[in-house]
């Protein structure tokens, strides 16, 4: 931990090469602590409301566990299903020994000043652990839940599924509705063992002066898979994160799915990049992107070091109304014998698709929703049926945001 | 009723139709032939409304309404209801949702699709990867449901399977009224009178003509129309001596 502390401390004023920098002190806020409730009912009405449009569900219904933290504090942490674990992450540290062995052991803690502050003024975050063997029943849900103005919650998450089990994951960000400014600081390391499956699916749902940068790295054992998708259709003023996986045993699998919407000012810079490293081994980037008027950088990056591997990518951007897309595919196919493709596309949507609908009597406007709807809606396959919905009910609250 | 005065259309700085006149009265079936490039799907496009077909003289009349300068969609809501020729792939949204987009209120797609023996289309993708013949059933499925009162059919035929041939051949029929193999006690002459649905088909094997009893033929030729008469008759004439005899002797 000591040394830990020291490489922080020596990365504290490391800036990022990707996304504006921010001036950390500017999010000073000291955080107000907030109490344990035993039961999400608990929870104000407007508060789930927030929470539900990032996927959480306060009944619990279809549901294998729970993790919500507001601002700094845990206020609700529950398993609800033998063999899969939801632990804080300071009382995990406390506990657990083995939890040392997964603690910033695929993101290096001097990545940058992100990083150094995650480690060194650090506000929970959660460990969900799914037991050798054990399946989940339903998707557990976590929630990071801002509420303090000009606070930088930072949090670090460590997600395992252990050897042959099956770990689905729904995680929201979202804010209160008053909070104007904040930075989340989220670092997630991922470890996905031996013929495990682990989906993860994260919504944002931020506030228009918010700040993220999120660290997150995954490895991925032999004949596992891991599935990490990524939503975020609201406004937020800067966004930037750049996902690693490591794919280390024979016949892993990796597949990204992201859907963005930018909103008129926001700067979201999102990529994802995944190492090939053993025979049989597959990956997959998909990036659907619309702009409103904001600025969107995806990036994907793929990289093929043993022969044998197979690996696409694909960023489609839509600009509806000003604003930019900058698709930046990369493809490093390092020995013979890799097969990894692109495409990229970025334009409007085509006017030959909107007369078709409108000559099925769709007026202009409900056919431009229906192409974009369409655009967004990516089969992701694996993904429990819970998990879909969700997915489709951010697609459909965004473009009832975009067709006002 | 569909009328037509004098229409000329552009489409970009090209003249691609010029002085059309066309009827087609309450209950009436047209067939239009014509060569590859003779302004066809044109017509059938500017008809429909698609923008780029620029009309800079005559216009369309449909139920007593000018329509020459409605929106697409107003014209589909009007009764106007098309089947495309190549009509463009809609990536993630489903067949199933587009059959119910077509419908106006709630429908039994399955039983609808089914029809056509299109059941196993409806998960996939608009259009996405549908072979010649597929693209032929899903437009018919799609005006199925859209139930217009003027259709225009664009090539329906061309491409499909013998065995669905008869399939699409006998829903067109059906869809026109004219389908006679439905027990009816009213005698022919009764069903003719109560027949309001229109239709314009373009041809140019002349299959549909097995299916579907044209009023009128008429041969479009660089982007003017001619000879207006027995479907059949034009139809023989064509395959016979070929387009540019055929409107010689015709005018
Ligand atoms: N976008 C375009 N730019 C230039 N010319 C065009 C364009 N679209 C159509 N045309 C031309 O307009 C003419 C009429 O085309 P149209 O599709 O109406 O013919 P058609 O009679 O339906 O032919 P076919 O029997 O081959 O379907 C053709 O010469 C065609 O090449
Ligand atoms: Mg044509």
């Amino acid at each position: 931990m000591r040394d830990l502390n020291e490489r922080a401390l020596r990365a504290k004023d490391k800036t990022s090469n990707l996304g504006l920098d921010i001036d950390l002190d500017t999010y000073g806020s000291e955080p107000v602590s907030h109490s344990y409730v035993e039961d999400l009912d608990a929870l104000s009405e407007a508060d789930k409301e927030r929470m539900i449009m990032a996927g959480i569900d306060a009944e619990e219904t279809e549901r294998s566990g729970t993790y919500v933290q507001k601002d700094a504090s845990v206020i609700y942490s529950r398993s609800r299903q033998e063999g899969i674990e939801v632990i804080p992450i300071i009382e995990a540290l406390k506990k657990y020994e083995w939890v040392q062995d997964y603690y910033w052991k695929l993101v290096p803690v001097d990545t940058d000043k992100y990083t150094a502050r995650t480690q060194l003024d650090l506000h929970n975050g959660y460990v969900i652990r799914a037991l050798p063997g054990s399946k989940v029943v339903y998707p557990v849900q976590a929630c990071m839940y801002m509420e303090r103005e000009g606070l930088s919650q930072n949090v670090h998450n460590i997600i395992i599924a252990e050897e042959g089990s099956e770990l689905h994951i729904i995680t929201g960000c979202a804010t209160a509705a008053h909070l104007q400014s904040g930075l989340h600081v989220g670092v997630s390391e991922f470890y996905v063992k031996k013929n495990a499956r682990l989906s993860f699916t994260m919504i944002h749902y931020w506030a228009e002066e918010m700040m993220v940068r999120t660290r997150s790295a995954g490895i991925v054992e032999e004949g596992g898979l891991f599935l990490n998708n990524y939503i975020c259709m609201k406004p937020v003023r800067s966004l930037q994160m750049y996902p690693t996986t490591h794919l280390v045993g024979k016949g892993a699998v990796a597949r990204f799915y992201s859907l963005l919407v930018g909103s008129p000012e926001s700067q979201m810079d999102i990529g994802g990049r995944i190492y090939l490293k053993e025979p049989d081994t597959r990956a997959e980037i998909i990036s659907r992107a619309i702009t409103n008027g904001g600025n969107i950088i995806a990036r994907g990056d793929l990289i093929g070091e043993v022969p044998g591997v197979k690996a696409h990518l694909e960023c489609q951007g839509l600009i509806l109304n000003g604003g930019s897309i900058h698709a930046i595919p990369e493809l490093e196919g390092m020995i013979d014998g890799v097969e990894m493709s692109h495409e990229a596309a970025v334009g409007k949507i085509a006017q030959d698709e909107i007369l078709y609908l409108m000559s099925r009597g769709l007026s202009e406007d409900e056919a431009s929703a229906t192409i974009v709807r369409g655009f967004l809606s990516v089969d992701i396959p694996g993904l429990p049926p819970q998990l879909k919905a969700e997915i489709d009910r951010a697609v459909e609250q965004s473009d009832k945001d975009m067709s006002m | 009723m569909l009328q037509i005065e004098d229409l000329q259309v552009k489409l970009g700085d090209k003249e691609i139709l010029r002085h059309i006149d066309l009827e087609i009265l309450p209950g009436e079936i047209h067939i239009l032939f014509g060569p590859n490039g003779s302004g066809k799907t044109s017509l059938l496009m500017t008809i429909m409304g698609y923008p780029q077909y620029r009309v800079t003289g005559g216009k369309i009349l449909f139920k007593g309404q000018d329509i020459t300068h409605m929106s697409v969609n107003e014209r589909a809501r009007l009764g106007i209801g098309m089947s495309y020729q190549r009509p463009p792939t809609i990536h993630g949204v489903k067949t199933r949702q587009m059959i119910e987009i077509c419908a106006k209120e709630k429908i039994d797609v399955d039983a609808l699709a089914k029809k056509v023996n299109f059941s196993e289309f409806l998960k996939r993708d608009v259009n996405e990867g549908f072979s010649g013949g597929e693209i032929k059933r899903s437009e018919l499925l799609q005006l199925m449901a859209q139930d217009a009162d003027l259709f225009l059919f664009d090539e329906p035929e061309s491409g499909v399977d013998l065995e669905n041939i008869s399939l699409i051949g006998n829903i067109i029929s059906e869809l026109l009224q004219r389908d006679f193999r439905v027990e009816s006690k009213k005698t022919q002459k009764e069903r003719h009178k109560e027949r309001t649905k229109m239709g314009l088909i373009i041809t140019h094997t002349g299959f549909i003509l097995d299916y579907v009893t044209a009023d009128k033929g008429q041969v479009l030729f660089d982007g003017s129309l001619t000879c207006t008469t027995n479907p059949r008759e034009i139809f023989r004439c064509i395959s016979r001596v070929g387009y540019e005899e055929c409107i010689r002797c015709a005018t």
